[in-house]
């Protein structure tokens, strides 16, 4: 339960990041530290205490042992790969802006555009 | 000390780091606290038996330092700083107001799952123990991603390559000439 709860703490503080930052830079990194919450919740769900990692030789090692979910593995896999791809899309965009305004801040930028 | 134990001081250090890259003067150091998070988060996923995710992680998490050490390399360091304003005074009391309404629902709705540890494999029991018969997999989660459910993975792989064309999209720097001219 513990950890659980301070794994949603770290979700509380990437949305609070998110909230009152005004730096598109700060907004991407508190992007990042949501969906790092997100993995980790979800691995933290899947796993089972004494239990291998999902990587055997042959069959006779299941018996009598207790493996660890893949399921939510291979779902967060999916994820990382596919938050990689949506931050360096987000970070291209933060770069043409700055090239274009001049600046990171988000009030100058609405000021800005008149 | 049992996992559990490691896990919470991992967490808090991540916490920490979370609150530190938040409020850093640097964009910088901002990043490599996220760094230090996505490091951490590794160190996790070693703790939990997933030695699959670690490496891609570790890949992707410096893939990311890397853009955005380029990003701030190409634009400015400093966080240019102002006097609080009546915007940021409703800014703060809204995430902190969400902050406690979201923990206090959490901690309720987790009252229904497992406790940590005591998981039970439902639908993936399938893919544990039929992985080496029907696939030949010995590593499950290869086994998953690239034959039980192979339509995610191409989708996953749309999604990349969408994202590529849409970076070259962006950040070309002159359009394309029109033919007629």
């Amino acid at each position: 339960m513990t950890l659980y709860i301070l794994c949603f703490i770290l979700f509380l503080v990437g949305l609070y990041g998110l909230l009152i930052s005004r730096n598109i830079i700060k907004m991407v990194i508190s992007l990042t530290i949501v969906e790092v919450s997100i993995f980790l919740m979800l691995i933290l769900i899947g796993y089972v205490s004494g239990g291998i990692a999902p990587v055997v030789f042959d069959s006779q090692v299941l018996e009598n042992k207790l493996v660890v979910d893949p399921l939510p593995q291979t779902m967060v896999l999916t994820a990382i790969v596919i938050a990689l791809a949506t931050n360096s899309m987000i970070l291209t965009m933060a770069i043409r802006i700055y090239k274009k305004y001049g600046t990171f801040d988000i009030h100058e930028i609405s000021k800005l555009k008149g | 000390m049992d996992t559990e134990t490691y896990l919470i001081i991992i967490l808090v250090f991540m916490i920490v780091m979370a609150i530190a890259a938040i409020h850093a003067r640097d964009l910088l150091s901002s990043v490599i606290a996220q760094g230090a998070i996505g490091y951490g988060l590794v160190l996790c996923f070693l703790l939990l038996k997933a030695p699959d995710l670690a490496i891609v992680q570790i890949v992707a998490e410096t893939i990311t330092i890397i853009i955005m050490v380029a990003v701030l390399h190409d634009s400015t360091r400093f966080e240019t700083r102002f006097p609080i304003c009546r915007r940021d005074i409703v800014n703060y009391s809204a995430a902190f107001v969400l902050a406690g309404v979201l923990l206090y629902y959490f901690v309720h709705a987790i009252a229904v799952l497992n406790p940590f540890g005591e998981h039970t494999l439902r639908m993936s029991e399938a893919y544990v123990y039929q992985a080496i018969e029907a696939t030949g997999a010995t590593n499950f989660v290869k086994g998953v991603l690239w034959d039980f459910r192979a339509l995610d993975t191409m989708g996953e792989a749309a999604v990349l390559f969408t994202t590529a064309i849409g970076v070259l999209a962006i950040l070309r720097l002159k359009g394309k000439k029109q033919s007629n001219q």
